[in-house]
């Protein structure tokens, strides 16, 4: 293991695993006050754990184990609250830390799936979270029990103090929790009901806020190891190109340099990327601009041309059904009228804040990496792979992540990092990508485009619709074994019929069409696809929710009866839709322009109603957006709100400015400057009706991301008459028509 | 060799000229609470002050300094947290993965200085900072509180 006491000064601890005592790595975030007066434990061994889900030591500070990766989502803290809750114990006493990949592997994977994605981190973790809190609450009850010699039915537990009721004795959970955690943890274990919750359901304050308001928050771009060096790498910009050559004479002279590398990341068979370590990091950047270096091969790929193709998908036979019912031709044939309309949804960047970057230490005998990831497991397998060691002599630190947004999920940096250390076994190497890397090496959100028809009759009543999407397949590139015979049905997050699929039950369609078809026309491009906050709710909530707006237009309907005339099996949908909608003042006579949007995606009913204002030189101002979201059960309300609010951020920025172009197979928006992203002169006010129905686990992080385009889409036909089908925005006149 | 002021301290340095501010208070001084973000002044990560007003360090030359300026770092804008920007920010809890949020606060601390009441005019032209995560609506509320607060 590296030397890590320059990390432990920083307020990590990483724990030796010799004891069993601590493992991983502390999330910064322990209690905020100290007691002077409070007692001194120092001739105490260490409590051991009461079980992988929570330490407890005899001052009663309470260490939740975080299995899932805390990117800004406040996840760390919802986990915190459902453990807390289900042990009744002191919240001010909680403090959390990341239990390592390794060590989850050694235990035979008790923490389960470290996977951060999908909106999942609590809603798919909270079943065993919660019985394992209350698993290890039982035990502290039956150790105090034990002690007195009582029964464990007579003791309560309440704030982290256990009371035996006939006798009133009391005593806290760091006095009993060594002998808890030497008894057999109980066979069945009961959650409580939701109507008993005292921390789920609170808007408790984060707790990992305090060291992010000083610089003392360390992110995977601030790791410092004793003798570490630091690099910075060059991959081939063009898709699939190759290295040539490089001249490293040029540059090994200059002022840090150690060494100039070859590197063949995971994705090619040859060389294809360039490293330089230095001894420090702007010095390895200094020298790669002064590096000569010749590339070849490649693809050609070009975004304007590519349109030919999806064009072609908008209106080829041959498509992936992922939903329909009904006599679609007949509702068409017998139509008073037809509408159609095709948008778009352009190339996107994750754009995480912190760019990409990962720690490895090799030796031939072990491989440690410390890095921001979105999947501890992962990345682990990842530095097996890269370093060619078994799994068991390989280990990742959990850093906080400067962002995730889905980039996080692929380990590429972490691979690129140890293929880079390993030419320098023994000293721990930081590898950092520039922005400009970060930004051409991305695993972009694919490219899209939809045809949507529909037929009204002569009542305006829908009686048909088509939507059809050309494009990109995330799975046929990144995951094809989970294909289903061709078919990616996460192409059709939203939009897939319910009852068929229980794994996709939380991405299906919420209205009722009596004559529908959705299809896919796979089309795709040879650029690596990824997995960006919302995935593939973001750009069908586009289409459908448009073209919702365009129809009730046409049929001379109001857009909200519209919609809620097609949501009759969905009470809760519904139910969101109002609720924005009455919230905002939907149908008053105050000459302000609104547009709407409901999906359902993730688990959970989302809505919104946006505001916005164009002026007569065409510039838009979005302002307010009222949010409606029914996550079944909320965790942390103020934090869900900050979900929402930046949800927003995320995808409003992509309809206003979002847009990667590549040309000769290179991405040619590399810096902010050409991706840019909402400013807070862009930020619409944001008001969120939080209204948990219970009954379900919905998620919050990505969900309510896609209603937010199209509501400000909606509302600005309804401010000018424009209908804008074309992203992103910025390209498009919106002077009245 | 070039003597700066950070924080109230003296330190030397050694770095070539051209080498970013930035880059001379992460890795020379080691102070990594200012961020990398972009290199080319767009997204407001890297925001220090310099004699009280803010500064994208991440294209300002350490060449350009004459050593008696005064440069703040968001690990010496307050003891304890107690500035009343870092104050707002807590009792709102705004961040959110928290990487652009020391830069986001010296923007703001650093157009206190200068403006101690905004209207959301001058808020929207002087705050230009970047924030993926989107913590912008609470960012605009906490300038408010931190007005109230100073």
């Amino acid at each position: 293991m590296a030397d890590t006491s320059l990390l432990s000064r920083r307020g990590f601890i990483v724990g030796t695993g010799a004891t069993g005592l601590t493992i991983g790595i502390l999330a910064s975030c322990a209690p905020a006050t100290t007691d002077a007066d409070a007692p001194d434990y120092s001739d105490l061994p260490p409590n051991e754990e009461v079980n992988a889900w929570a330490h407890i030591d005899h001052d009663d500070t309470v260490t939740v184990r975080i299995a899932r990766s805390e990117m800004g989502q406040g996840t760390l803290t919802g986990l915190a609250q459902l453990v807390a809750d289900e042990l009744d114990c002191d919240w001010d006493k909680v403090t959390t830390e990341y239990p390592t990949p390794g060590e989850n592997l050694r235990r035979e994977r008790i923490w389960r799936d470290y996977s951060t994605g999908g909106s999942q981190g609590i809603r798919g973790s909270q079943d065993y979270v919660r019985e394992g809190a209350a698993a290890a609450k039982a035990m502290l009850i039956e150790a105090a029990a034990n002690e007195w010699g009582v029964q464990a039915s007579e003791c309560t537990s309440e704030n982290s103090v256990i009371t035996h009721g006939p006798s009133g004795q009391t005593t806290t959970y760091g006095k009993v929790a060594g002998a808890a955690s030497q008894l057999a943890p109980p066979l069945e274990v009961t959650v409580k009901d939701p109507s008993e919750w005292k921390i789920i359901g609170q808007p408790k304050q984060r707790l990992d806020t305090a060291d992010k308001l000083t610089g003392a928050q360390v992110y995977g771009a601030d790791i410092q190891l004793d003798g570490m060096l630091n690099a910075t790498i060059q991959q081939a910009p063009k898709i699939g190109a190759t290295l040539k050559s490089f001249d490293a004479s040029a540059v090994e002279n200059m002022p840090g340099v150690k060494k100039v590398v070859a590197i063949r990341n995971p994705f090619g068979t040859e060389n294809n990327a360039v490293a330089i370590i230095a001894d420090q990091w702007w010095q390895a950047k200094k020298a790669m601009d002064a590096l000569p270096i010749e590339w070849e091969g490649g693809v050609a790929f070009s975004t304007s041309e590519f349109e030919a193709e999806l064009d072609d998908g908008l209106t080829s036979d041959e498509a992936f059904v992922g939903n329909g019912g009904g006599d679609l031709q007949g509702a068409f044939a017998n139509a008073d009228r037809i509408i159609e309309a095709t948008y778009n949804m352009p190339f996107q960047n994750h754009a995480c804040m912190e760019p990409m970057n990962a720690t490895a230490l090799y030796t031939e005998e072990r491989c440690e990496v410390w890095c921001p990831t979105q999947n501890g497991e992962s990345a682990l397998a990842a530095v097996s792979e890269a370093s060619d060691l078994p799994i068991e002599q390989c280990e990742v630190y959990k850093i906080h992540l400067g962002g995730g947004f889905g980039r996080r999920a692929m380990p590429d940096y972490v691979s690129l990092a140890v293929l880079v250390a390993k030419e320098m076994p023994g000293t721990p190497v930081k590898l950092l990508w520039t922005r400009e890397e970060s930004m051409i090496h991305g695993f972009f959100h694919p490219t899209t485009k939809s045809r949507v028809r529909g037929s009204l009759d002569a009542e305006g009543n829908l009686t048909g619709l088509h939507l059809r999407i050309s494009g990109q397949s995330i799975l046929a590139t990144l995951i094809p074994q989970a294909l289903q015979d061709g078919v990616d049905y996460a192409t059709f997050q939203g939009l897939l019929p319910s009852g068929v699929d229980p794994r996709l039950e939380d991405q299906t369609l919420k209205y009722s069409f009596d004559n529908f078809l959705i299809d896919h026309a796979m089309r795709n491009p040879p650029v690596r696809p990824g997995f960006w906050r919302g995935v593939n709710l973001n750009q069908n909530a586009i289409y459908l929710e448009s073209f919702m707006d365009e129809l009730a237009h046409a049929a001379g309907r109001d857009p909200l009866e519209f919609r809620l005339a097609h949501l009759g099996d969905s009470p809760k949908a519904a139910a969101v839709l109002q609720a924005a909608a009455d919230r905002s003042g939907w149908g008053n006579d105050d000459g302000k322009a609104r547009g709407l949007c409901v999906m359902y995606g993730f688990g959970a009913y989302v809505a919104a109603c946006a505001e916005v204002t164009v002026d007569d030189s065409g510039a838009l101002s979005i302002d307010k957006i009222v949010a409606a979201t029914d996550p079944g059960h909320a965790v942390n309300p103020q934090q869900i709100e900050a979900q929402v609010e930046g949800s927003f951020v995320y995808g409003l920025s992509a309809m206003l400015f979002g847009e990667i172009t590549f040309e000769d197979g290179i991405a040619q928006e590399q810096n902010f400057d050409t991706f840019n992203s909402m400013r807070i002169a862009d930020m619409p006010e944001v008001e969120t009706i939080v209204m948990p129905s219970g009954g379900f686990w919905g998620g919050v992080g990505e969900p309510t991301i896609a209603v937010a385009a199209p509501a400000v889409l909606n509302a600005i036909y309804a401010a000018t008459g424009k209908r804008v089908r074309q992203l992103p925005l910025k390209d498009q006149d919106l002077r009245n028509a | 060799m070039a003597t700066l002021k950070i924080n109230g301290n003296t330190v030397n340095v050694d770095a070539e000229d051209d080498t970013p501010l930035l880059w001379v208070i992460r890795e020379q001084v080691g102070l990594t609470g200012t961020k990398y973000g972009c290199g080319i002044a767009q997204c407001g990560t890297c925001t220090i002050h310099i004699d009280g007003s803010p500064v994208r360090a991440c294209v300002y030359p350490l060449g350009a300094l004459n050593g008696d300026e005064e440069i703040t770092t968001i690990e010496g804008l307050s003891e304890g947290a107690s500035h009343p920007v870092q104050q707002a920010w807590a009792e709102l809890d705004i961040p959110q993965c928290g990487y652009c949020q020391p830069g986001m606060i010296m923007a703001v601390a650093g157009m206190l200085n200068d403006n101690p009441n905004p209207s959301d005019e001058d808020i929207d032209a002087e705050i230009t900072n970047i924030c993926r995560c989107g913590t912008l609506a609470r960012v605009r509320k906490g300038i408010k509180l931190a007005v109230e607060k100073a």
